[in-house]
């Protein structure tokens, strides 16, 4: 197959790469530029784990083809913190224990920063309904809906 | 204490919020290859040919191995799995062929054009009907399978194990009961669904040796396994282990390790990954069992239990090298948390040709307590007791004897806490309530109890090694699946040793090359068996500091302290020394050395357990007996099926909380888990035995909508002396008894029973509906 040359941003990194027209976002982050952060479960947007921000929206990158990204920006759970300096978010998970053996993690902190950017004081209602396409097997959710809920009221 | 009963976060969250925590599937070799499986489409057949040819022709293709490149069976206790299947297919989804290529793409398409031809044979498909005396035989070698000593396979039959126990004089039990109920409970076969699919890489050497790594939760099993069935001595294997994106059991035991390392082999000693998609994990790695359980219960009026006679059968699928020990395990606990004088339990492990049954969490209780707590519902209605009254009546008391007449230690949790627990928060006593014409609020309740089911010699170990500058290093094998019992261990270290936690590090992977032996990680046994072994690896450690300490500041070991990094000399706190300058070897000031590096070491089994008598199943299988109890409030629409889980209390005797956080985590995520299973999972079949569903989208995990409005937790602490700090085990635990709380509670708002499991909305309208 006749790869296309495409050129994005990547946590704020210009690249230019060629890609076949059948490979996924999810390929190009894992195999291509080897971002071993964002998660690959499913393949067909069941589980929500492959979850990175294209141009600010959340999308399940094992849906979206890699070649139309050219021209977009992206953020993957490697681009959330600066210099090692853990965000709001982050450290929120920590401490009310949102996570267990992680495999989830990143799609999570994708989403609850996305939701927290766009609307900074979420009811809960709005928190579940935001993480509603995401699975998580270990931690029974409440525990993450809850540090995203105290980053919200940390804003206020 | 300053560590040890503490929310301290997690010492492996840094990576994990950062996307750096790494898993067996980010890991990627020099000359990697890659693996695809062509899987059985019959779920019992002879398989006549296997043609190769043209998938070899695709440009790429590296090998391609069918089963009778592997005449070798692996087993956890019985051998009775080849690598791929030969001769016989006993599932829809055995691997029947790899290829091996250079890219996944190519072994995609290669594997397509592998061409089997197969003979059909008739499949057993319902775990009742392999047990009947002409069902077909899925294992026609079954007496010629190696398999451990407490073990009883019946050969000519579909009865991978059975395991009988015998208390009391069970006629003479029912001849005393006043009231006799009995009834039929079932539970389908289910999946883990671990985020992480399984995953692993297999590199054989021209010299012999083997390397792995991979998402398991138990190297040195796989170590031990792969050099018993391939006959290669154990340090020429070695087995690494990062992070594990959720186990569950699924993960335990031996699964694809020896199948990618022999492919390794036949591909020119390259390394191979084998990474299964989301739709293979369902179809072909193992699952948990089904269940199918028949209870006659014997109670006086007054509500004693007098007599039990228990038959539980598992649906081990079409293999059962670990589902046998589940069978066991189900068998020595099938009382349930309760005081059964005359029992006759029997607990069969079968073979079916379902896909193949594994360790899950609860390990069979999660079974069995469907059963005994739906029963306990059923026998108190019947004798007009409350169901709470009726439970804390019969409970399991220490000083009481379990089935296996093992009398319960003095300072083994109380049930009858837990019970009352949830029985208090749950608002218990208050009958249901219409809140509309269709719709009804009510309350249920189940307990629970469960031992870490291990050979009597599962061993546990630790190392401690002081670095240079006083910072600590602390090595064990069990693995960091989720649960977090690493962090666990580094406050008892903290505590022991006296050095903050943030100075102390967990060895971030397993390594059966340089990680200290632990048996498994499963069973809920870590924190309680490598906690005893840290605890002991500090304690030699800190005999260690001490001598130096002791010569250094010329003065008896015994009237030195270490506290806040330091030795000092009691009563004189400027008579000290820093643990980092005895760490590598005291050097005195004209250069004199003495001591040297520090390396703690500390090892933990059981004591006194014993294997159980073959004829009574009699003996000491229990390192410890975890109780706990769980309430659930639902509101039913009697006009839909459709039950709303309005609030979960849980409460567990963990005899200490070494970290609060921790355990609560355990408790609501086991407890969602739990309620996820009870209420939509579940493996669909059509007529030929084939999955219907092995995907994410019609096999219904729990998501964040779907939780309880709220969630309550007690804990309770009943410490077990001989625990580190007095702990026991709660995650398996976490996830047992609620589905009978959610269905008690159906019970009491309808006067219906539900036996059998899922509870889908559906099948809630059918019991309702049934008959109209």
């Amino acid at each position: 197959m006749e790869k296309k040359k495409i050129t994005f941003k990547i946590n704020g990194v210009e690249k230019t790469v060629e890609v076949a027209p059948n490979k996924t976002l999810l390929w190009l982050i894992r195999e291509e530029l080897k971002l071993k952060g964002t998660k690959k479960a499913c393949e067909r947007g069941d589980c929500g784990l492959c979850t990175v921000l294209l141009n600010g929206e959340p999308v399940k990158s094992c849906l979206v083809l890699a070649v139309e990204v050219d021209g977009s920006e992206i953020v993957t759970v490697e681009g959330l913190s600066r210099d090692g300096e853990l965000t709001e978010l982050q450290k929120a998970f920590i401490e009310h224990g949102a996570l267990q053996c992680g495999f989830c993690t990143p799609a999570f902190l994708i989403v609850g920063h996305w939701l927290i950017n766009r609307n900074p004081r979420p009811s809960k209602e709005e928190v579940v309904e935001a993480l509603n396409g995401l699975l998580c097997r270990c931690t029974g959710y409440r525990p993450i809906i809850e540090a995203i809920l105290s980053v919200s009221k940390a804003k206020k | 204490m300053k560590y040890v009963g503490k929310p301290i976060q997690r010492i492996d969250a840094y990576e994990k919020v950062t996307g750096f925590a790494e898993y067996a599937g980010d890991l990627e070799l020099p000359g990697m290859l890659y693996a695809k499986l062509l899987l059985s489409p019959y779920a019992h057949a002879r398989i006549r040919s296997i043609d190769i040819s043209n998938a070899l022709k695709i440009q790429g293709v590296v090998t391609i191995a069918t089963g009778e490149d592997f005449p070798f069976r692996v087993g956890l206790y019985v051998n009775d799995r080849y690598i791929l299947a030969r001769k016989k297919v006993r599932w829809i989804g055995e691997p029947v062929a790899a290829v091996v290529a250079e890219d996944l793409e190519t072994a995609e398409e290669a594997v397509e054009l592998i061409r089997v031809e197969y003979d059909p044979l008739p499949p057993v498909l319902d775990v009742r009907d392999a047990l009947k005396h002409d069902a077909p035989l899925v294992h026609e070698e079954l007496g010629e399978y190696a398999h451990s000593p407490a073990f009883n396979p019946i050969p000519g039959t579909n009865i991978a194990n059975r395991f009988v126990v015998k208390k009391g004089n069970i006629e003479d039990g029912f001849r005393k009961s006043d009231v006799i109920v009995e009834n039929e409970f079932f539970m389908p076969q289910v999946s883990h669904v671990p985020m992480e699919p399984h995953v692993c890489i297999g590199q054989y050497l021209k010299d012999g040796s083997i390397k792995l790594w991979t998402s398991a939760q138990s190297p040195f099993a796989i170590r031990y396994i792969l050099g018993y069935s391939l006959g290669i001595p154990l340090h020429k294997i070695s087995v690494y282990v990062p992070y594990v994106g959720g186990g569950f059991g699924g993960k335990a035991g031996i699964n694809f390790e020896p199948l990618v390392a022999l492919l390794s082999k036949k591909a020119g000693y390259r390394p191979v990954k084998l990474e299964l998609t989301r739709e293979e994990q369902f179809m072909t790695a193992p699952v948990r069992q089904g269940f199918y359980g028949k209870i006659k219960t014997g109670v006086t009026r007054d509500g004693r239990i007098m007599a039990k006679k228990i038959f539980y059968a598992f649906d081990a699928g079409a293999y059962a090298d670990y589902g046998v020990n589940i069978g066991r395990a189900a068998g020595y606990s099938c009382t349930g948390p309760y005081y059964v004088p005359n029992l006759e339990g029997e607990s069969l492990t079968v073979y079916t040709n379902h896909p193949w049954g594994t360790a899950f969490r609860g390990f069979g209780h999660f079974e069995f307590l469907w059963a005994i707590e739906r029963q306990m519902e059923i026998v108190a209605a019947e004798i007009g007791m409350d169901p709470v009254e009726f439970r804390l009546k019969n409970a399991l008391l220490p000083g009481l004897t379990t089935a296996t007449g093992e009398k319960l230690r003095e300072d083994a949790g109380r049930v009858d806490q837990c019970i009352r627990a949830v029985a208090e928060k749950i608002g218990w006593g208050t009958p249901p309530v219409k809140i509309s014409s269709s719709k009804v609020r009510a309350k249920g309740i189940a307990a629970l109890w469960k031992a870490p089911a291990m050979p009597p010699n599962a061993a546990s170990a630790a190392i401690i090694k002081l670095n240079e500058d006083g910072t600590i290093l602390l090595s064990v094998g069990v693995t960091e699946i989720g649960q977090g019992t690493v962090t666990a261990l580094a406050q008892i270290v903290a505590e022991e040793l006296s050095v903050p936690v943030e100075k102390i590090k967990v060895v971030p992977f397993r390594h059966t090359d340089l990680t200290p032996y632990s048996w498994q990680t499963v069973a809920s046994r870590n924190l309680f068996m490598e906690g005893r072994a840290v605890i002991r690896a500090a304690r030699d450690a800190k005999e260690q500091i001490l001598d130096i300490a002791s010569q250094v500041l010329r003065t008896p070991k015994d009237d030195l302290v270490i506290e806040d990094e330091k030795v000092y000399v009691k009563g004189r706190p400027e008579w000290s020394i820093y643990l980092k300058d005895l760490a590598a070897g005291y050097v005195y000031p004209d250069g004199n050395t003495i001591g040297g590096p520090i390396i703690g070491r500390g090892y933990y089994v059981g004591s006194r357990l014993t294997y159980l008598d073959p004829e009574t199943g009699q003996g000491y299988p229990a390192l410890k007996w975890t109780f706990g109890a769980q309430a659930v409030e639902i509101e039913l629409d009697e006009e839909t099926g459709e039950v709303k889980i309005l609030k979960i209390v849980s409460a567990f005797d963990v005899g200490k909380a070494v970290n609060p956080l921790l355990v609560e985590g355990q408790i609501i995520g086991g407890g969602v888990q739990s309620l996820s299973l009870g209420m939509w999972e579940e493996y669909r079949y059509d007529e030929n035995g084939k999955m219907l569903n092995p995907n994410l989208t019609d096999y219904k995990i729990a998501r964040a909508g779907d939780i309880p409005e709220e969630y309550e937790i007690v804990v309770i602490e009943n410490p077990q002396k001989d625990g580190p700090y007095g702990a026991r085990g709660v995650a398996e635990l976490a996830m047992l008894s609620v589905p009978p709380a959610v269905a008690n509670a159906i019970f009491h708002a309808t006067g219906i029973n539900i036996n059998n499991l899922p509870l889908t909305f559906e099948n809630i309208w059918r019991a309702l509906n049934k008959g109209e």
